[in-house]
C-alpha cells in the first residue's frame, strides 16, 4: 500500500515504512506502542472530539472510508484539526479515490493510502479548484474574504 | 437577481472542466459505469429508463430571461425540444447524450447556471418562496439568505457524502409557499419580540417512504448565525445519521427517533463551534443583499382602468386574472402565474418555443425576472396591472394561458414509469386524465382550491403525502394500481394524508376522484375548501364514497 503525502514540494508517493500502528480498541485495552513513530487507527464511528487526550500522543492518525460514500471521517478530520488542533499526519484509509481527494485535503487530511499509486491524478484533483466558498481545515481563505480583500484594495 | 463575480464564475468553470475530464475517462472506458456513477450524480446526471437525464439547478427558483433563453437553446440543440420543471424549482432535460453534457454545462455556465449538487447525497439546490420580493407580508427577501446558503453548501468538503440527500427550503413569510415543513431543514425568517430578524429552524420533515412533518429545533436563531447553526445540524447528521439502510438514512429518522436528544446534540455542537469564522460576514451578506434590491417600480395607482375594462370585455381573461394572478406588494402591480399544466399534457413540461415566449414576456413586462414554483409552474413576479391583458394575450398565443392555478387540474406529478426506472406505475397519464375530466373551467372554479399530487412509487417525488388528494401508484402482480390518500397539505397548515383503503385500477381511479369531489360539493360549507371539508367531516364519509358501493355488493 503506497502512501501519498501532501508536502511543501507537492503531492508525493512515499515508500518509507509506516510507523507502529495500533488501533483505538487496542489502546483502550492497554496496549502501548514501543518506540519510534506511533500511529493511531480510529474507526469512523468514534466521536473524535472525545479522543483529545489520546491523539496528542501520536504522530499520525488514520481515519477510514470503508466506502467512499461513507463520509463520517470528513467530520472526524475537521474536528481533529480545527477543534483539537492536531498537527500530526492525518491519513485516509479505505476506498480513497482521487475524485474525493480535494474534499479530504480540505477536511484536513495530508496523507492517503492508495492502491494504484496515481500520484498525478491525486495532485490534479487536489489542485482542480482555485477558490472555495467555505472555511474548512485547510489554509484556503474563503471567497468572501478574498472579495473583501479585493474591495479594500480597490 | 444575483450575478456571478469572477470567483463564482471560476468555480463553476473549473467544475465543468473537471467533469469534462471525468466524462472523457468514462467514454474511453477508463472509468466503469459504477465508478462514474457518483461523479455524474454530483453533476446532476442520472441514468433513467431510456436515457440520461440532466437536472439543472435554478437557485431558489429565480431566472432571468437570458437564462430562460439558454434553457430553450439547450432543449433545442441537445434534447428533443422541451424541458421539464420539477417540484424543487429545477429543470430537467430527459434526452441528453453523455458526450454532449460537458458542452451543456459550459452553455449553462455562460449564463451563470450549473447542475452542481442537483443529485447525490449532498446539500441540494436551495428552494424558496416563488413570490419572494413580490408578495406582501415578507419580513425580508428570503433569497438573500438562500444565496448565502447556496454558496456555503457548494462543494462543501465535510457535507458532500452525507448518509442521504439533503434539502433546504427558506421562506420569509407566515404563508408557506416553499413547503418548508416537508424539507430536511426548513427555515422561516421572522421577527422576535424585540423586532430582530431570525430564523425558526425546522428539521426532519420529508416525504418518501416514511413521511414526517418537520419539528421546530429552534424558535429563533439570529440571522447572522445561520451558517454556524447549519454546520452544527449537518455535523450531527453526518456523524449520527443511519448509513446501514438507505430508507432510514434521511435526517427525519434521526429527528423522529428523539427530537429532544437531537436538539441537545445540535445545541452542544453549535455551542462549541467557532461561529465568527463559520458565519457569513456582514459585508458579504450586504453585498448579496444588494442584488435583491426591489426593482424600480413605477408608481401607478392600484386600480387599473385598462384591467377593469378588459375583464368586463373578455370572460376568459377575467377568469385568468381571477385564478392565475395575485396581489403584488407594490400597488398597481400583480404577480402572474403561468400554468405548466395545460389540460391533457404532462405537468411541468414546456417547449423551447414556449421558454422563449416566456423569456420575452419577462424581459418586456417583469423587470427581466421569472420564477419556477415548487408546484411545477412558472411565474412573472412583477407585472403592471395595465399590462396584464397584453401578457395574457401573448401567453395565450404560446399555449400558456391555462387558467387553473391551485385548481383541480393544477396537478403535481412525478415523471413516473414513462421515464423513471424506480417507478411502479405511470403518473402522467393519470394526471392528464383527471385534468381532462375536470377540463371545464367553470366547474373547476366551482370546485375551488384542490391540490392533487401523484407519485409513481413510494419514493414520493410527486408529493402524494401532502396532496389534498394524494395518489400513489403501486404495482400489483404486474398491473398498475393507485392508492388514494386524503387530507395532506404542504402549506403552513402542513399535514400528512391518510390512506383510504385498497388501490384502484388505472381505469377506476379517475371515477374515484370524481366521486370524492362530488361528495365534497354536496357537503361543503360556504367557501369551504376540499381540505377543510375533509378535516371537518373526517375520513369516514369520504371512504364510504370511495368504497361504499363495493362493500355493499
Amino acid at each position: 500500500m503506497a502512501i501519498l503525502r501532501i508536502t511543501d514540494s507537492g503531492v508525493l508517493l512515499d515508500e518509507r515504512p509506516k510507523g507502529e500502528e495500533i488501533a483505538l480498541a487496542e489502546w483502550r485495552a492497554g496496549v502501548r506502542p514501543e518506540a519510534g513513530r506511533f500511529e493511531l487507527f480510529i474507526p469512523n464511528t468514534e466521536d473524535a472530539e472525545a479522543l483529545a487526550e489520546i491523539v496528542k500522543r501520536f504522530d499520525a492518525v488514520i481515519l477510514e472510508f470503508p466506502d467512499f460514500k461513507d463520509g463520517r471521517a470528513y467530520t472526524q478530520a475537521r474536528v481533529l484539526r480545527e477543534r483539537l488542533h492536531f498537527t500530526g499526519e492525518l491519513r485516509a484509509r479505505g476506498q480513497v479515490l482521487c475524485d474525493q481527494a480535494l474534499f479530504m485535503a480540505r477536511a484536513g487530511f495530508d496523507a492517503f493510502e492508495i492502491g494504484g499509486g496515481d500520484a498525478e491524478g491525486f495532485a490534479k484533483a487536489i489542485g482542480a479548484y482555485s477558490f472555495f466558498y467555505q472555511p474548512a481545515a485547510d489554509s484556503a481563505r474563503p471567497i468572501h474574504a478574498l472579495r473583501a480583500e479585493k474591495r479594500a484594495a480597490a | 437577481m444575483y450575478r456571478y463575480d469572477e470567483f463564482d464564475e471560476t468555480l463553476v468553470r473549473e467544475r465543468v472542466r473537471e467533469f469534462r475530464g471525468q466524462v472523457a475517462r468514462r467514454l474511453s472506458g477508463e472509468l466503469s459505469e459504477e465508478e462514474f456513477k457518483p461523479l455524474r450524480l454530483m453533476n446532476g446526471l442520472y441514468l433513467q429508463l431510456h436515457a440520461y437525464m440532466l437536472r439543472v439547478a435554478i437557485p431558489y427558483g429565480t431566472l432571468s430571461s437570458r437564462q430562460m433563453r439558454q434553457l430553450a437553446h439547450i432543449a433545442r440543440i441537445y434534447d428533443k425540444g422541451y424541458g421539464h420543471f420539477t417540484t424543487r424549482q429545477n429543470i430537467q432535460f430527459n434526452w441528453p447524450a453523455l458526450i454532449d453534457v460537458p458542452d451543456i454545462l459550459d452553455d449553462l455556465a455562460d449564463v451563470e447556471m450549473h447542475a452542481i449538487q442537483t443529485s447525490g447525497n449532498c446539500i441540494r439546490n436551495i428552494t424558496s418562496d416563488p413570490y419572494a420580493g413580490a408578495i406582501a407580508g415578507e419580513v425580508d427577501d428570503p433569497r438573500v439568505w438562500s444565496e448565502v446558503i447556496r454558496q456555503w453548501s457548494s462543494l462543501h468538503p465535510e457535507f458532500s457524502f452525507l448518509p442521504r440527500k439533503f434539502k433546504i427550503a427558506v421562506t420569509a413569510s407566515d404563508q408557506d409557499r416553499a413547503a418548508i415543513r416537508v424539507h430536511d431543514i426548513g427555515l422561516r425568517l421572522h421577527r422576535n419580540g424585540s423586532g430582530d430578524r431570525g430564523f425558526e429552524v425546522l428539521v426532519g420533515g420529508g416525504l418518501g417512504r416514511t413521511p414526517y412533518v418537520a419539528e421546530t429545533v429552534r424558535e429563533f436563531l439570529p440571522e447572522r448565525r445561520l451558517l454556524s447553526y447549519l454546520e452544527a445540524i449537518m455535523r450531527v447528521y453526518n456523524r449520527l445519521g443511519r448509513r446501514d439502510n438507505k430508507y432510514k438514512a434521511r435526517i427525519k429518522i434521526l429527528v423522529a427517533d428523539d427530537v429532544g436528544d437531537f436538539r441537545r446534540q445540535v445545541e452542544e455542537e453549535w455551542g462549541k463551534s467557532d461561529k465568527d469564522r463559520l458565519d457569513a460576514p456582514l459585508d458579504e451578506v450586504l453585498r448579496i443583499r444588494r442584488f435583491f434590491a426591489p426593482p424600480k417600480f413605477e408608481k401607478p395607482g392600484d386600480a387599473s382602468v385598462l384591467l377593469a375594462k378588459a375583464r368586463t370585455v373578455d370572460a376568459e381573461f377575467d377568469r385568468f386574472v381571477a385564478t392565475n394572478t395575485l396581489e403584488h406588494r407594490q400597488p398597481g402591480y400583480a404577480i402572474v402565474n403561468i400554468s405548466l399544466k395545460p389540460i391533457g399534457l404532462p405537468p411541468g413540461d414546456i417547449s423551447a418555443d414556449q421558454m422563449d415566449a416566456v423569456a420575452d414576456l419577462a424581459e418586456r413586462y417583469s423587470f427581466d425576472e421569472l420564477r419556477a414554483t415548487h408546484e411545477q409552474n412558472l411565474c412573472l413576479p412583477h407585472v403592471r396591472k395595465d399590462d396584464l391583458f397584453a401578457v395574457w394575450r401573448a401567453l395565450d398565443e404560446a399555449g400558456l394561458a391555462t387558467a387553473n392555478i391551485g385548481l383541480v387540474s393544477d396537478i403535481i406529478a412525478c415523471p413516473g414509469l414513462d421515464y423513471c426506472d424506480l417507478a411502479n406505475a405511470r403518473s402522467i397519464p393519470i394526471a392528464t386524465r383527471i385534468a381532462e375530466r375536470f377540463a371545464d373551467p367553470a366547474s373547476a372554479a366551482d370546485i375551488g382550491e384542490l391540490k392533487i399530487k401523484i407519485s409513481g412509487c413510494i419514493n414520493a417525488c410527486g408529493h402524494h403525502h401532502v396532496g389534498h388528494i394524494g395518489i400513489l401508484g403501486v404495482d400489483k402482480k404486474g398491473e398498475e394500481f393507485y392508492q388514494i390518500m386524503l387530507g395532506g397539505s404542504a402549506a403552513a397548515d402542513a399535514s400528512l394524508g391518510a390512506i383510504t383503503g385498497r388501490g384502484f385500477s388505472s381505469s377506476e381511479v379517475v371515477d374515484a376522484v370524481d366521486r370524492l369531489i362530488g361528495f365534497y360539493k354536496a357537503n361543503r360549507g360556504e367557501g369551504e375548501r376540499f381540505l377543510d371539508a375533509y378535516r371537518r367531516l373526517g375520513a369516514d364519509p369520504f371512504k364510504e364514497v370511495l368504497y361504499g358501493d363495493i362493500a355493499h355488493h
